[in-house]
């Protein structure tokens, strides 16, 4: 069967599907099993209306217990178990014994506290400056709107544009990246960005900044647009200028927005793998947690160790999970 | 601070300067593969692609007739031709040429120079030339001459034709165009109306249109001479979209109930039930990919369409639960008690009244949904590709010629702009409801 005509029948099965369980589980349930007729009309109603709730939440709760919630335990339970042909036995913590053992692992532990470090700053920082200065303008809003253009990019498509900016060829032969042409026509030799030990890590990360800072404008410019007028006039008659106004004055009042823009994108920065997979995958030095545990996943098949470093990132994202619900639940009171 | 004096326009200026300075750094990267993607292999090879923009002076190595041309006038034997005709380029203005690599530009335009066999051989700056010699030329191939000329910029469809096919591109606009000429006139037409679903008429008129030309009139005229990405790319493009529609309505419709559910029902853990959305709209989808692979090879789904669709469905829920909850609790208490006082069932005001209120929710999602399913790399290369590649996505096409053609340029820069186009109109057409949704998704 051809897959397009498969996915339009998915469709319909799926959302026919969807709507259709729906409808007759609503059917079924006011007209079967508590009509709100006869002598027991009233107690009728109440239950239908104790369990129709649920009706509405089942799917959605299987979902979302199989996919997310269920591979969290199963991925634990995986990483302290060892696979011997298709008996298993547990290991405790020897998994995670091997892999901290290995330099690879240690590498990208190291990097991705670097990108931990650098992109969430660097790109909340871009995104302030960019919300900041075209608030005014009469373009701003096409000035923005090309600033967030990279959000629509992948970051694979990203990884080939930043591959060209990147390009070197040798000093005798004319550059085609852009940052070589830059260095040889400020009189320096060409290098080979992506291979510089260390140094590298930091042109990976340019390409998810560029990516990340458009979002973080986004969100800050309207928190700038939010902040009450007279504030801001009250600071211009007292004469401050207009740094001041600026540090002072906006961001200590933006503080909980530039909060949630930061902690975005550490989620997204946690979770970083098609950059680096495309990119580089791990070589010269570059390696991050998301490509070692696919790495071991999938290329060396070591599901005890491959689980072992998922768990980790999971450790890793664990204080924002419990502040995100913490702060929803206070928000809900 | 526009109100302090004789700071403003000065600072005016270097607002507007600093901006622009972002915007065009910004911009920069992505307009050199665009560019890129229209220029020939050799030219992407030997300039950068700024340099395209402006007419360039090149080194180009070029080749008279082959002997097999010669003429014999007066008893010399004679050579003569243009030298960017016989290349089947545009004539362009010579500055400087060569016969030998080592000194390529030894001569100027209208010089003659003695060649290694003997004879001689004249270049004019138009390209015209002309090989004298007593003796008879031999040998197959012509005389190199290595010229440096000012080369106007040229661009050319020629990639496209080898990523999609021949003529792709063209048909496409011509499609495109006549579709957007469509949804205006349907726009036009409705313009007495209101509501969410004449918001998305002219949108699905025109997408209509686009389909039903490519279907009826079709797309290629045919394979690209030398081209071996052609079938690859452009069945790569189809599974991409066949795995992202379905992978974005599934969802949309099992999160709109359980949205209502949590936003305008009573029962008992419902605030537990929000905290634990919020909760695993975290997670990282790292986590599931060897339990779920397992799961779909056990029960039998294996690799597949079903699998992804089935994956992204699940990763995507937790996002879509929590938007339209957002936003369906926002809507005004008033309308929905007065339809439960008129004795609507709760699937009643579901259908009728907040779903269709809810529209603008339902865009912010689709769009997360179908840009994330569209960019994605890895649940794809986990759920969905096997080892027969039959149904790879275009992110991990290009992952792979990353690999295998890493210096072919014109092939890379292409296939990626390709799949680029599709999200970057979305973005740019529905730009609205993306802000609106990652201002409603951000957890505040």
């Amino acid at each position: 069967m051809h897959p397009a005509l498969q996915g339009l029948i998915t469709i319909i099965i799926g959302v026919g599907g969807c709507v259709g369980y729906f409808w007759l589980s609503n059917l079924v349930l006011d007209k079967v099993l508590f009509p709100p007729r006869g002598p027991n009309a009233g107690r009728n109603i109440n239950r239908a209306n104790m369990i129709r709730p649920w009706l509405f939440l089942f799917p959605a709760l299987a979902a979302l217990g199989l996919y997310l919630a269920y591979p969290v335990f199963e991925t634990l339970r995986l990483s302290m178990i060892e696979r011997d042909g298709v008996e298993e036995h547990w290991v405790w913590f020897a998994n995670y014994a091997r892999m901290a053992a290995e330099p690879k692992f240690i590498e990208a532990l190291r990097n991705n506290f670097l990108w931990l470090l650098v992109v969430p700053a660097a790109s909340t920082a871009f995104g302030l400056l960019a919300a900041q200065l075209t608030d005014r303008l009469r373009w701003g809003n096409l000035a923005k709107s090309l600033i967030f253009m990279p959000m629509a990019i992948s970051f694979v498509g990203a990884a080939v544009i930043w591959k060209l900016v990147y390009d070197y060829r040798p000093i005798d032969q004319e550059q085609i990246g852009v940052l070589n042409a830059i260095v040889v026509a400020l009189g320096g030799e060409p290098q080979t960005w992506l291979q510089i030990p260390f140094w590298n890590n930091f042109f990976l990360m340019v390409v998810l900044i560029w990516i990340q800072t458009g979002f973080a404008m986004v969100i800050l410019s309207a928190a700038l647009r939010g902040i009450p007028e007279e504030t801001v006039e009250a600071a211009i008659v007292d004469g401050a200028n207009p740094f001041q106004i600026f540090f002072k004055i906006k961001v200590p009042q933006i503080r909980g927005t530039i909060v949630v823009v930061w902690t975005t994108i550490t989620l997204v920065v946690l979770k970083i793998f098609d950059i680096v997979f495309a990119m580089t995958n791990g070589q010269w030095g570059t390696q991050v947690l998301a490509n070692y545990m696919f790495d071991k996943l999938f290329r060396a098949n070591d599901w005890g160790v491959g689980s072992a470093s998922a768990m980790v990132i999971m450790v890793l994202v664990t204080p924002i999970l419990v502040w995100n619900v913490v702060n929803a639940r206070r928000e809900m009171k | 601070m526009d109100n302090i004096a004789g700071t403003r326009s000065a600072l005016g200026w270097a607002v507007n300067l600093s901006v622009l300075a972002l915007v065009l750094l910004w911009l920069f990267p992505t307009v050199g593969l665009f560019v890129s993607s229209f220029r020939t292999a050799d030219q992407i090879a030997t300039t950068g692609w700024w340099k395209a923009l402006v007419p360039a002076e090149q080194n180009l190595t070029l080749r008279t007739a082959p002997p097999e041309t010669q003429r014999e006038e007066n008893g010399r034997y004679v050579i003569a031709g243009n030298l960017f005709l016989e290349d089947g380029r545009e004539p362009a203005e010579i500055s400087a040429w060569g016969i030998s690599s080592r000194a390529i530009d030894a001569y100027r335009p209208g010089e003659t120079a003695e060649l290694r066999r003997g004879g001689t051989i004249t270049v004019e700056a138009n390209g015209d030339y002309r090989m004298e010699s007593a003796e008879p030329f031999t040998g197959s191939r012509g005389q190199r001459v290595f010229v440096t000329a000012e080369i106007p910029p040229e661009f050319t469809l020629e990639n496209y034709d080898k990523v999609l096919g021949k003529g792709v591109v063209k048909r496409l606009a011509v499609y495109a165009l006549a579709a957007l000429i469509f949804a205006f006139a349907v726009r036009w037409s409705l313009r007495d109306r209101e509501g969410w679903l004449v918001a998305a008429l002219p949108t699905v008129a025109g997408l209509a249109l686009l389909v039903a030309l490519s279907l009826v009139f079709g797309l290629s005229e045919g394979e690209a001479e030398g081209a071996q990405t052609t079938d690859n790319m452009s069945r790569a493009f189809f599974s991409t979209l066949t795995v992202v529609i379905p992978a974005t309505v599934i969802p949309i419709t099992i999160a709109a109930f359980a949205a209502y559910a949590l936003a305008w029902m009573e029962f008992p853990g419902r605030a537990l039930l929000i905290a634990a959305v919020v909760g695993l709209l975290v997670v990282p989808l790292q986590l599931a990919l060897i339990p779920l692979l397992k799961l779909h090879l056990a029960i039998g789904i294996g690799k597949g369409y079903l699998g992804v669709w089935l994956a992204h469905t699940g990763f995507g829920l937790p996002l879509a639960i929590y938007l339209l909850r957002n936003y369906m609790v926002g809507l005004p208490r008033d309308i929905i008690e007065c339809a439960k006082v008129d004795g609507a069932t709760d699937f009643q005001i579901f259908a009728r009244i907040v779903l269709p209120l809810s529209f603008p929710a339902l865009a912010s999602f689709a769009i997360f949904q179908f840009l994330w399913t569209w960019n994605d790399l890895l649940v794809a290369k986990v759920f969905l590709i096997d080892a027969t590649g039959e149904t790879t996505v275009m992110t991990n096409a290009i992952v792979e010629l990353l690999g295998t053609r890493g210096g072919n340029w014109e092939i890379l820069a292409t296939a990626a702009f390709v799949s680029m186009a599709v999200p970057l109109v979305v973005f740019f057409a529905m730009q609205k409801y993306l802000v609106r949704g990652l201002l409603a998704g951000s957890v505040k």
